[in-house]
């Protein structure tokens, strides 16, 4: 039973169950999945998986293209939350090449995947909302998603696809419009989620949905490699943030949330509180940036970090190193690298293998949503369709991350 | 410090128990790396889950060395969340028939991550439930992370990549 070979209702006229193709291109999947379920009546007797459906082959690109040219490969992993992706991408980097960033570039990097994150769980959480009937939820939370690309888009110039930062930083400074969008949003988004969750929280026909439904133990989503907010919604209080700082994450006062039976409402809640605690962690790096020197957005590496157009077409040493960046004759250690972030849905881990040529002798992106998604199809024996539904959202598979 | 005392205690009782089946141990940026062979590896990844407290499973991979005796590379990654200790594990295998004992039945989440790997590299992981290929198509006939396989077709002149690539 495969994507070569679907299979239909079987001919079999003793047999009372149904064979439905969920996906690939259902509505309620939102995303290219395929699940095919024997049904008995509503209730789902077995499932089995098919994905690929976007498979870009990112590994293989990724063994023939300089450092630098990577980033935008990233992108396209968990396109909901782009800017996490590159940075974990950069840090992967600067690890292998032992750089250490000024304490301002933390935190402008902290605020960004923050917000990143944030923008990755109004998503899954209005998504939840959206998939109980909710559809004013989903209205209500999801103009911030547009905020917080504006704030994007002010710092890089794009907004889904972010390709934000370089190897050693920035490309630029955040401007004056940039800090005022996010003190903007930092005062408006609050009042929202607060209205969201009056929406969600306590609604009985919500919590009737979503609570003891798809309820998983720490054992068995340990035994899955699960992470992320599913992970914690089942009260393990595993966050990559915490547990294996990076970008300076020690210096901010934040929770981890965990939840304790991995039910649907658990993982809802986690994500909010995680939300509130991403609006603490900015209020913090904007408060911190204001005993940092201004001015500066990237580390001192010139050998390492690209430089401006305009000092390569003036300065001979900017023009050699533009030259070596460009054609990836840098001076990386031949190493292998194992560097992990806490991305929307879980630790997003890269494995880098350098060889000392101009391009990764191999790299591998350990993405959270594909060895998340592994268990949905054993956890939904013995559920209700629509269960298995709201399952999914509350997932939040992104079938970027999950095909590569 | 603390962790170089951390990862040589690991060390210490790994080779008490292995013997001179854990080699070539190194530790790249802290993270303590050893290379074992696939006769043992199941008992090396369970003594490690068991006994040392290395509960999660991070990933497993492959890495392909063309023209060595044996050229795959079989990478584990663990974690011992508790103690917040990664260690990595490698075993080589040979080339012409990479077959591995499989992990899945320590843990279960090592299914998707075995199938990625044959699909990708052609490692026969013996004894998994259920290999198939995940992200490629069934009937592609190539495990396409091998070296040999280029990136695009190698007669196309106008994208030639010696100036840029491998």
């Amino acid at each position: 039973m495969n994507h070569n070979h679907p299979v239909y209702t079987d001919n079999d006229p003793q047999s009372e169950l149904v064979t439905l193709n969920l996906g690939p291109t259902h509505p309620a999947t939102h995303g290219v999945f395929q699940n095919v379920l024997q049904l008995d009546g509503e209730r789902i007797v077995s499932g089995v998986s098919t994905i690929g459906y976007i498979h870009r082959a990112f590994e293989k690109i990724a063994e023939h293209r300089p450092f630098y040219q990577i980033t935008p490969l990233t992108d396209r992993l968990n396109y909901c939350s782009s800017p996490i992706n590159n940075m974990g991408w950069h840090m992967t980097v600067e690890k292998l090449l032992n750089i250490q960033l000024p304490k301002r570039v933390d935190y402008l990097r902290v605020i960004v995947m923050e917000l990143s994150r944030i923008a990755d769980h109004i998503i899954c959480n209005t998504i939840i909302g959206q998939d109980t009937g909710a559809t004013t939820t989903f209205l209500y939370l999801f103009q911030f998603r547009e905020h917080i690309y504006e704030i994007f888009e002010e710092v890089c110039g794009a907004r889904l696809t972010t390709n934000i930062g370089r190897i050693g930083g920035f490309e630029r400074d955040f401007n004056d419009i940039a800090f005022a969008k996010i003190n903007k949003f930092l005062k408006e988004f609050p009042v929202a989620l607060r209205e969201f969750e009056n929406l969600l929280t306590r609604n009985r026909i919500f919590i009737d949905r979503t609570a003891g439904v798809a309820e998983v133990t720490k054992e068995t989503a340990l035994e899955y490699s699960w992470t992320g907010p599913l992970l914690r919604a089942t009260g393990v209080d595993y966050d990559v943030r915490v547990s294996d700082p990076y970008s300076s994450y020690q210096d901010f006062d934040f929770e981890v949330p965990v939840g304790t039976s991995g039910d649907i409402y658990d993982r809802y809640l986690v994500r909010n509180e995680e939300m509130w605690q991403s609006v603490r962690i900015i209020e913090q790096a904007l408060e911190k940036l204001k005993s940092e020197p201004k001015g500066i957005f990237h580390a001192d590496v010139p050998e390492f970090y690209l430089p401006p157009k305009q000092e390569v077409y003036n300065n001979m040493e900017a023009l050699i190193y533009h030259f070596k960046i460009v054609m990836g004759e840098i001076d990386a250690p031949k190493a292998e690298v194992y560097h992990a972030v806490e991305g929307g849905n879980g630790e997003l881990g890269f494995y880098l293998i350098n060889d000392g040529g101009r391009t990764p002798y191999r790299l591998h992106f350990r993405r959270p949503s594909f060895i998340n998604y592994q268990m949905f199809a054993p956890m939904s024996e013995g559920m209700l369709l629509s269960d298995a539904i709201i399952n999914m959202s509350s997932m939040n598979i992104i079938a970027g991350e999950l095909d590569a | 410090m603390e962790e170089t005392t951390l990862n040589s205690n690991i060390l210490a009782k790994l080779s008490d128990k292995f013997g001179d089946k854990v080699t070539a141990v190194s530790e790249p940026y802290g993270l303590l790396t050893f290379a074992t062979t696939k006769d043992v590896i199941v008992n090396v990844l369970s003594f490690l889950k068991n006994d040392l407290n290395f509960n999660f499973l991070t990933d497993i991979t492959a890495v392909h060395y063309p023209g060595k005796d044996h050229g795959i590379a079989v990478v584990y990654h663990l974690h011992n969340m508790v103690e917040k200790v990664r260690i990595r594990i490698k075993v080589f295998i040979s080339e012409q028939n990479p077959a591995i004992p499989t992990a899945t039945t320590v843990w279960k989440g090592a299914n998707w991550m075995e199938r990625e790997t044959y699909d990708f590299f052609g490692v026969k992981f013996e004894g998994h439930p259920d290999l198939r290929r995940i992200l490629n198509m069934d009937d592609l006939g190539v495990h396409p992370m091998l070296k040999q396989y280029p990136l695009e077709d190698p007669n196309r002149v106008d994208k030639k990549d010696e100036f840029f690539g491998r």
